[in-house]
């Protein structure tokens, strides 16, 4: 009787202070038979890299406005490795230009969504991706 | 190598032919044994992943208890429920304060419930507990109650055995009290605190609910509200009605303002109270009956399973059904053919 769910962390590093993108895409994910660990505001790259490995989440979604993504979105990554995270599915939105997210995307980011993004494209790019990597690590 | 959670290798002898069960099967050992070592080590990862195969029901789980099993019992275990919006939370970042100023390590298991129609689930309340992420002597696990009735049982207690395993002092274990699936994962701990607050429902509302009956200590929070006076004072008789000259613990009631940070001590010290009252009354025997339930719980489930699936009874029960039998006659074949087939094989 294995159960498995796909659990995500969505978190906001920095301090900008809204959060209904966030808020939006976790019940977005929810209401796709995800669970969804969501920490609030504020969030410092330790406290969410913390907090994702004692919840062993599959998944860390971060979501940013401010444009402090290129400082805060690889000291998440970093801060996860350091925790042995490293193979959590990494992804990220928020106002983010093309550029950015390429960097980011051959940072260890799986993948960044800019704008406009369907929050159902992002439920559907995770569950694409769980279901490879379990299909993987089932082979192995 | 680590397998991903759930893509568990399947248990002993169970769905693969005698040659490639044996490889299968050191495979499994060698990923739990790796697990031991590492949760042994002091790794919060490691217990992050044992609580990962119980909650997903993984045979991994079995084999991990059983190599850390003589080290259970150690931690304190509370148990925090009642109506949504009352508060848990908040008491419980603000209790994990209190006793980790007094240098005891806390695990909190926060318990949400899944969506019935989709299974997924919000779990919001780290929120609330923001300020303990960081401390190297907490850990916080959030949980969804997920499907089935028995499942939050086994997978709730299984995970309060792996954090009092890890070394934990001071378990704090958040449910809604809202049903009988809490109702059974916090009859499992050794305290269990009844957190309601006023505008939440009156005493008796809360009599109605039977929540008194699993009560040791009941905190009225939000003080700080209008009506807290009144709900302090129905609660206080409802407990001694309930209570007097019954049973030789009678529930105390507590009031807090978890919120504003007041009157936690006064709960730590009910808390502190009820476990002295334990620890004299024998809190082996009565750790032990907790444990006699547990098995009871989880072998009614597995039966339960493999009796439906491989009986064939469903076949059976639609057959006689059809016939314009009625579901207690069904029942009673049904039974009585399992019943016989037990007694010639014993
Ligand atoms: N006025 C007041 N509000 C409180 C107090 N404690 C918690 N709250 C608020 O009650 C709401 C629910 O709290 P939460 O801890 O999430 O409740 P839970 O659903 O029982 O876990 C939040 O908005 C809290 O800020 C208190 O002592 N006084
Ligand atoms: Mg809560």
């Amino acid at each position: 009787m294995v159960e498995t769910k796909i659990r995500v962390l969505v978190a906001k590093p920095g301090l900008d202070g809204h959060d209904r993108g966030a808020k939006t895409v976790a019940s977005v994910l929810r209401d796709r038979g995800m669970e969804v660990v969501y920490t609030g505001l504020h969030q410092t790259p330790e406290m969410i890299a913390e907090a994702a490995m004692q919840e062993d989440v599959d998944v860390v979604g971060l979501s940013i406005l401010s444009g402090a993504h290129m400082e805060l979105f690889p000291r998440v990554r970093d801060e996860l490795v350091k925790r042995g995270m490293g193979h959590v599915l990494l992804v990220g939105g928020g106002i983010i230009p093309s550029d950015d997210m390429r960097k980011l995307e051959s940072a260890g980011f799986a993948k960044l969504f800019g704008p406009g993004t369907r929050t159902d494209d992002i439920g559907a790019y995770i569950e694409a991706e769980m279901a490879k990597r379990r299909a993987r690590n089932a082979a192995s | 190598m680590r397998p991903a959670r759930g893509t568990a290798v399947p248990a002993p002898g169970t769905a693969c032919s005698p040659r490639s069960s044996k490889p299968l099967k050191d495979q499994a050992d060698t990923v739990v044994n790796g697990l031991v070592a590492r949760f042994r080590a002091g790794e919060k990862a490691a217990l992050a992943r044992a609580i990962s195969w119980a909650e997903n029901g993984s045979p991994e789980f079995a084999g991990f208890l059983r190599e850390v099993y003589a080290t259970v019992g150690r931690a304190w275990r509370t148990g925090v429920t009642g109506p949504p919006g009352a508060g848990k939370s908040t008491l419980v970042n603000e209790l994990a304060k209190v006793l980790r100023a007094r240098a005891r390590t806390v695990g909190i298991l926060a318990v949400d419930p899944s969506s019935p129609i989709t299974g997924g689930a919000l779990l919001g309340d780290r929120i609330r507990m923001e300020e303990r992420t960081s401390d190297p002597g907490v850990y916080i696990r959030s949980m969804a109650s997920r499907g089935s009735h028995g499942g939050l049982s086994r997978a709730a207690s299984d995970a309060c055995d792996a954090i009092d395993a890890f070394g934990i002092d001071e378990i704090l274990l958040e449910t809604v009290g809202v049903g009988q699936a809490e109702y059974d994962v916090v009859s499992a701990t050794d305290t269990v605190l009844v957190v309601l607050c006023p505008g939440a429902g009156d005493g008796i509302q809360a009599m109605k609910a039977g929540i008194l009956e699993v009560a040791d200590v009941l905190v009225v929070n939000k003080v700080d509200l209008p009506g807290s006076d009144r709900l302090l004072l129905d609660l206080e008789e409802a407990a001694h009605i309930r209570h007097a000259g019954r049973s030789a613990w009678i529930p105390p009631v507590v009031g807090c303002s978890a919120g504003k940070s007041q009157g936690i001590e006064d709960v730590v010290a009910a808390l502190e109270r009820h476990r002295q009252h334990l620890e004299a009354a024998g809190l082996d025997a009565v750790r032990a009956e907790k444990r006699v339930a547990q098995v009871q719980r989880v072998l009614q489930e597995r039966l339960g399973a493999a009796l439906w699936s491989e009986g064939g009874q469903g076949r059976r029960a639609r057959t006689l059904l059809a016939a314009g039998r009625t579901p207690y006659d069904v029942v009673d074949e049904l039974a009585a053919a399992l019943v016989g087939a037990l007694r010639g094989a014993g």
